[in-house]
């Protein structure tokens, strides 16, 4: 197989994405929808985000227009991948009173009988990383995630190098991006100065036919060093930063920080954050019976350690103040992930910063908690509410 | 730190991820106190459910839903499944109130047990409160079944009253016939009590067990817990032989549903036995 880097032009991606709809897969890649670039099924390239790129801040998000024609030139969409691997209700069994107890149906079944094949266009390469956790923590256990399992056996992925970070993105101080690495099938590189063209990196056998397929051509020297171009000021850009050698003791040891304390002041526990995190995979189930008590439906659904239900014990919840759960949620990101999967869960994507109605800054919380102190601005106020607070230890 | 993996390896998907309850029914209802039934229950399938003592299973009631509950049963007996179940809730209340020939539903067993057989050779001390000692009594069970391998076996219990004493009956065969010391106390006295009153804390320092070959096991509200592992700590007891029932809300039962975590553990498949040197440095923060 080809393997060594090609090039592909507009026509070339075109192709690229009749041919994968021509192979059976559903494409999925950015498309502008209710002012914000999300993910969904693409028939062709004019669905794409041509002409837009982002703004993020924390809490808020901004359709912003360029001029240069880039199609892949915004920052982390929406929603990740978990959206269409792990989707946010899925239905488990429905159910059937008999005589001597009851009949199972698996899945959904109203559902189509073949999973659908989804070929992810546009994917981040911090999302990439959130896929390598998720198959570690839904399909590389004792117990696999069916539902899962089977969408990501499908999978057909075409990275793209992220060009324009947004101040919300840290992947290059975690190490899970801007370019994607591996765990793709092709990394395109945007490429807009000197002709509008992508680089193609192939990544596994599939992407390099995929190429042959579509006529990539053989890349340049120039092609490389532009497309390496792109990476470092990407890299450059990034808008925030996270240190996070030490930070999994840093963490444990803040379990009694006076910072958790004060994000509750602003936290409004509203689940936006583990919302739109890649990796966040808490999840309810919800029976519901019909009215006549004779079938039962399970869904899966997503849930969040925001919640003060998720913890609950006899109707009491362990993680009763907002404090202890913002600690839960951080603190398993980057301490306790670490302990269970080897590896942060935390990729660097933004999403809970940029999405937080309160604009609070993970990355500025997590740091406070390192340095053994509330932020300056607001200090005397945590302090001045520490009487109030059942946390600390 | 985060790092790619290759593609997962293809794993065999037996779809006990999809959190299906298998029908059980009914065979046996006894009333043990006023709030507190033990059900027989058999599969449908006359399957049998082999499961570990201090292991739980997720027992729901069709429509009304689905709680963890620890097996109260004899693991040598795995045809049989009992729980005894205290009324509490929604789903605890109808599973109380159901008769012979009701079906409900089943999936487990989860989680890991007491592993008392580990205890052989050594003393076994065990202390519990109230409801606390159903998941305790399978492991008791394999006691008994294997009691010349053990030394003294001191059983420290709590109650609220004296009529909420649990197997009552068998405490009484317990000592009699197993020959484990039973020291009971009850909260409050009440009339025709002549008994000690007290926590069930207050028994540990003087019970009679030898602290460097003792292996303790402890079930109670996490305070009791806590109270009990520190004072056996101090009799010599190495906390490591110390071992806790941790409940948190176990809601799938496999992992992968993340509601009972406690910082880096999943009580549903790293527990809900927990060895007290794991566990401490968690149980002295609030709300973790």
């Amino acid at each position: 197989m080809q393997t060594g880097k090609q090039l592909l032009d507009l026509p070339g991606l075109r192709s690229l994405v009749t041919v994968l709809r021509e192979r059976g897969y559903t494409v999925l890649g950015p498309t502008v929808r209710d002012g914000a670039v999300v993910a969904d099924e693409i028939t062709g390239v004019e669905d794409l985000p041509r002409g837009w790129g982002d703004s993020q801040q924390p809490g808020s998000y901004r359709l912003r227009p360029r001029e240069d024609g880039a199609l892949f030139a915004f920052a982390a969409p929406v929603q990740s991948a978990k959206a269409t691997l792990f989707p946010a209700r899925v239905t488990l069994w429905r159910r059937t009173r008999t005589g001597d107890g009851f009949t199972t149906e698996l899945g959904d079944p109203d559902g189509s009988e073949e999973p659908p094949r989804y070929a992810l266009l546009g994917v981040r390469s911090c999302d990439l990383h959130a896929i390598g956790i998720h198959d570690r923590v839904l399909d590389g256990r004792a117990v696999v995630d069916p539902d899962y399992h089977e969408r990501r056996q499908g999978l057909l992925t075409i990275a793209v190098t992220c060009s324009d970070p947004a101040s919300t993105c840290f992947c290059a101080s975690l190490g899970t991006g801007p370019r994607p690495a591996s765990g793709f099938d092709l990394a395109l590189t945007e490429i807009l100065t000197g002709g509008h063209r992508f680089l193609a990196e192939v990544g596994s056998p599939t992407g390099a036919e995929l190429l042959a397929e579509v006529g990539a051509l053989p890349a340049t020297p120039a092609d490389l060093s532009a497309a390496d171009r792109v990476t470092l000021s990407a890299a450059a850009r990034m808008g925030r930063t996270l240190e996070i050698d030490g930070l999994r003791e840093a963490l444990y040891d803040g379990a009694g920080s006076p910072v958790w304390d004060e994000v509750a002041e602003r936290c409004l526990a509203c689940m936006n954050c583990t919302a739109v995190c890649p990796t966040c995979f808490c999840t309810s189930v919800e029976d519901v019976t019909d009215l006549t008590g004779t079938t039962t439906q399970r869904d899966r659904v997503w849930d969040s350690c925001f919640s003060a239900e998720l913890s609950s014990v006899h109707g009491h919840s362990v993680r009763a103040s907002t404090g202890s759960r913002y600690r839960q949620w951080a603190t398993h990101k980057f301490a306790s992930w670490v302990d269970q999967f080897g590896t942060t869960g935390c990729v660097g994507c933004g999403r809970c910063t940029t999405w937080c109605p309160a604009g609070i800054d993970l990355t500025r919380e997590v740091a406070a908690v390192r340095s053994g102190q509330g932020p300056a601005r607001t200090r005397s106020r945590s302090l001045a509410h520490a009487g109030g607070s059942d946390e600390g230890a | 730190m985060t790092g790619i993996e290759e593609l997962a390896p293809e794993r065999t998907v037996d779809g006990t991820g999809r959190l299906v309850p298998h029908p059980f029914r009914v065979v046996g209802r006894r009333q043990d106190t006023a709030d507190t039934v033990t059900l027989d229950l058999r599969a449908v399938d006359g399957e049998l459910l082999r499961f570990a003592a201090g292991a739980f299973t997720m027992v729901e009631v069709f429509g009304v839903g689905e709680v963890p509950i620890s097996i109260s049963g004899d693991p040598a007996a795995p045809e049989l499944l009992q729980h005894t179940i205290r009324d509490v809730g929604a789903v605890t209340h109808a599973l109380v109130s159901s008769a012979p020939g009701d079906i409900v539903g089943v999936r487990g067993p989860y989680g890991r047990g007491w592993d008392v057989l580990d205890g052989a050779g050594g003393d076994l001390l065990v202390v519990t409160g109230g409801i606390g000692l159903a998941p305790l009594r399978p492991a008791l069970l394999e006691v008994l079944a294997h009691r010349e391998d053990f030394g003294r076996v001191v059983l420290l219990y709590g109650a609220r009253r004296a009529e909420d004493i649990l197997f009552a009956d068998e405490l009484t065969a317990w000592a009699e016939r197993g020959g484990f010391e039973v020291q009971i106390t009850v909260d409050y006295r009440t009339p025709g009590w002549e008994g000690r009153v007290g926590l069930v804390t207050t028994l540990v320092e003087h019970a009679g067990f030898d602290p460097q070959r003792t292996l303790a096991l402890v079930c109670g509200p996490e305070v009791m817990m806590r109270l009990v592992a520190t004072a056996l700590v101090d009799r010599g007891v190495p906390a490591s032989r110390v071992r806790l029932s941790m409940e948190r809300n176990m809601h799938c039962g496999v992992g992968l549903c993340g509601h009972c975590q406690v910082r880096e553990l999943f009580v549903c498949e790293d527990g809900p036995v927990l060895p007290y040197d794991r566990v401490e440095p968690l149980l002295t923060v609030a709300e973790l």
